[in-house]
């Protein structure tokens, strides 16, 4: 594995040294030549596009250029042409991309983030304003991103595991069932149970219809009246799936986080499969009788999240009780939606999760962990407590897992098991791997794209090939999210050969994949064989 | 009993009978052993005589199959290598192994970590507390830079640096432990005789003398052995076979016989006879 490895990025400096080798004019020609060419294939696809990538290729060959007066003005005069003859939705997008392409360097760091954030919280208003992508069809809609944001933090936790402390976790998904499921337990009619309203008879021999045995009610909003069942207030139970998640995460982590590597893996890949497993049979407990999960059939309706109907008069209807049955406020020509409300709330967990990711990551304990991710021989020597560190890495990507599932299932309203199968592990593994382990803003675009091709751009991408590619009076008929899996294994595939460090990679860790890292475990225990 | 014992004779170490075998192989055979203070003791002999496995058992990489390991009165037997180090015990490697992706900086600080209290909580918060801790490793980690004089190479990722200045930047992270007992495995492997004489400098006069520290070394160069050597303990196939200022080792016979050889020996008798 790891000679073929090498080999390939071998080959692919091989290549990258050859291309720098050329002259520089001669690179220059090859590059706009592509850019032609490209230009030209997308002409057939979409006309706009086409000049997009044209006008975005002059604008980089322009900044390139040494003289320096007239090059604002040529990279304005362009992107003002692009905006009088082209759609406005891309002009637009493309005087942002030139904006943060002037803003210097050092203060990119924090402009795009922050574009990027303005235009993710406005990007309801704007959705169906957006032009058409070739292709990849429509902007994906409101709903589509709650999910996609719901999975970026899935995968920046997960990252916090693979990419800060290495520590390869196949079974994520388990994180992610658990804070579904404990989202579920709590918020749900589940454990209501049944007694018959007439005192001191059982519920066999009861003659009227039976009500709710068990009613908890704490801060919940949009309750079915009499329902019965556990009902916790959906902010708490965010709160409290993370937790109970993190719990759960140290639990699985102290048996198997003395294993190193490949072997960690098999075991967390058990885990994962033994959790759904337990989700699925888990309408007959073991065979107590007790019904935990539903089984097969899942757990829904959950309550819905909302601020309450105090909070929310107080603020002038500006917080929404219940998000489900909210918003009638018309904004900026845009009729505010349910989807709306949690697409906005999910930006806010996907900024928390950024952010104490980034604070973890620069901190004392975030060195150890790549400490141990280098060499943990070393690192114990360094007087880290192997254990207990690589055990906070686990739990920490278990916390933001749990979080996630919990807002997924409150999301969708319901939970099944069907939903937590390896191949999810997997994906979120890609989405980590796609984007640049370690580094948190490839992590989080590897996922955004990823995510999105699963909810709609396999359907997209299909539905065009199938309406636009013909050969002759043959129309193919294919449907892309079949082959959902086979795609994502190509696109791993070509990004371990070319890219093995993602597309915006940790410097560290690119330096890692590119040269191997120092951690021969037990180089001791073979140097002392070899000196006997 | 131990405790007393150690705390009288100044003893910062002791190991007592201190064994280790691999499946049938004895790599290390009753090794008693004393580390007085303040002192550099150095530890050699001829290869695969068991010197890095006894580093190992110090530093709790191995357990040891019998024996008993005591450092500052307190048994440490078999404790995992991050308590070892803690209670004040640093090492460097045979092989360099530093966190070759991180600065040299950062590889300093890591090994602050045992003195440092920050947890995950009032990280993500980062607290005035954390800050402090934070600024004030980070001022401590460049003076160790500054006195192994890799100041200037602070931001470097610590593979980019010459083998010579990785050497120093491992002994800068082991210092970082703030230890009593520094292990130094072969630290001057690699080194030229400039290097190596600069080394010894550094480790008899600032390690030793200025910083009081005691030093344990496995070391091949007989020139930075002799030179800065307070005692020389000798091992060969696990055992220890001399123990002694480094005069007396030098003459010693069974030393020579290890290291060249009976023939060696008899010639060398033969001729002080002649």
């Amino acid at each position: 594995m790891t000679e073929s490895q090498i080999e390939t990025v071998g080959f692919r400096n091989q290549m990258r040294a050859r291309w720098r080798a050329m002259p520089r004019e001669q690179r220059a020609g090859v590059s706009i030549a592509a850019t032609i060419v490209a230009a030209a294939l997308l002409f057939f696809v979409d006309h706009a596009l086409a000049y997009a990538a044209l006008t975005l290729s002059a604008l980089y060959w322009i900044h390139r250029l040494p003289l320096l007066p007239w090059r604002l003005g040529a990279q304005a005069a362009l992107v003002l042409a692009f905006v009088i003859a082209g759609p406005r939705s891309l002009a637009v997008l493309l005087a942002i991309a030139f904006a943060v392409f002037w803003i210097p360097e050092r203060r990119r760091v924090w402009a795009l983030p922050v574009v990027a954030i303005v235009a993710a919280i406005f990007y309801p208003f704007f959705e169906d304003k957006m032009f058409t992508i070739p292709v990849f069809g429509v902007w994906p809609d409101v709903a589509t991103g709650v999910v996609m944001i719901i999975f970026v933090m899935m995968a920046v936790g997960l990252n916090i595991v693979v990419g800060y402390a290495g520590l390869l976790d196949l079974g994520y998904v388990a994180f992610y069932a658990t804070g579904a499921y404990t989202a579920a337990f709590f918020a749900s009619q589940q454990f209501a149970g049944q007694k018959c309203p007439t005192k001191g008879v059982s519920i066999d021999n009861c003659t009227v219809a039976a009500v709710p045995k068990h009613n908890f009610d704490f801060g919940a909003v949009g309750l079915v009246p009499g329902g019965g069942g556990i009902h916790i207030s959906g902010w708490l139970l965010l709160l409290m799936a993370g937790v109970v998640t993190a719990i759960f995460g140290i639990v699985i982590g102290l048996p198997t986080l003395r294993l190193r590597g490949d072997y960690l893996a098999i075991v967390t890949l058990g885990f994962g499969e033994i959790l759904p497993q337990i989700a699925r049979n888990g309408d007959n407990f073991f065979g107590t009788g007790v019904n935990l999960t539903n089984g097969p059939n899942g757990i829904t309706p959950l309550d819905s999240i909302g601020f309450g109907n105090s909070l929310s008069s107080w603020t002038g209807g500006f917080l929404p009780s219940n998000f489900l049955t909210c918003c009638k406020a018309n904004h900026l020509g845009h009729q505010i939606q349910s989807t709306d409300v949690f697409f906005w709330v999910a930006i806010v967990l996907l900024l928390i999760t950024v952010f104490c990711s980034l604070r973890l990551q620069y901190s004392r304990l975030g060195r150890a962990w790549i400490a141990i991710r280098e060499d943990e021989t070393a690192a114990a020597a360094m007087g880290i407590p192997l254990m207990r560190t690589k055990t906070w890495a686990y739990a920490s990507g278990a916390f933001f897992g749990g979080v996630a599932g919990a807002y997924y299932a409150i999301f969708r309203s319901a939970t099944f098991p069907g939903d937590f199968f390896f191949n999810i592990s997997v994906f979120i593994l890609c989405m980590v791997i796609l984007g640049g382990m370690g580094n948190i803003w490839g992590v989080i675009v590897g996922a955004a794209f990823l995510a999105y091709l699963n909810q709609e751009g396999l359907a997209n991408t299909g539905a065009w090939i199938n309406s636009n590619i013909h050969f002759g009076s043959w129309h193919p008929n294919i449907e892309p999210p079949l082959y959902a899996s086979g795609i994502y294994g190509v696109i791993i595939l070509v990004v371990m050969l070319f890219r093995p460090e993602g597309l915006i990679p940790s410097r560290r860790r690119a330096a890692e994949l590119h040269e191997g890292v120092h951690d021969e475990p037990l180089y001791d225990a073979t140097h002392a064989g070899a000196e006997a | 009993m131990t405790e007393t014992a150690a705390a009288t004779d100044g003893n910062l170490l002791v190991a007592e009978g201190v064994r280790k075998e691999f499946g049938g192989l004895v790599a290390v055979n009753d090794v008693s052993f004393t580390v007085p203070r303040r002192r550099v003791i150095s530890l050699i002999g001829p290869n695969g005589a068991g010197k890095t496995t006894f580093f190992n058992m110090l530093t709790g990489v191995y357990k040891p199959t019998a024996g008993s390991i005591s450092f500052l009165g307190e048994d440490v037997t078999g404790k995992p290598p991050h308590a070892i180090t803690a209670r004040g015990i640093g090492r460097t490697f045979q092989n360099i192994r530093l966190f070759q992706n991180m600065t040299a900086l950062e590889n300093v600080m890591v090994g602050m970590h045992a003195r440092m209290h920050a947890n995950l909580f009032n990280s993500i918060l980062r607290t005035p507390f954390v800050k402090r801790e934070e600024a004030s490793a980070r001022a401590r980690a460049l003076e160790l830079l500054q006195e192994v004089g890799l100041r200037r190479k602070a931001q470097e990722a610590a593979k980019n640096l010459p083998y010579g200045e990785q050497r120093k930047l491992e002994v800068a992270r082991a210092l970082a432990t703030e230890p009593q007992l520094l292990l130094l495995d072969e630290p001057t492997a690699g080194m030229n005789p400039q290097e190596s004489a600069e080394f010894t400098q550094f480790v008899a006069h600032h390690l030793r003398d200025e910083r009081q520290l005691t030093v344990l070394m496995i070391e091949h160069d007989m020139r930075v052995v002799m030179g800065v050597s307070d005692r020389v303990s000798v091992l060969d196939y696990g055992e220890k076979i001399a123990e002694g200022s480094p005069k007396e080792v030098q003459k010693n016979e069974r030393v020579i016989e290890a290291y060249l050889g009976k023939a060696a020996v008899e010639d060398m008798k033969r001729q002080g006879l002649s």
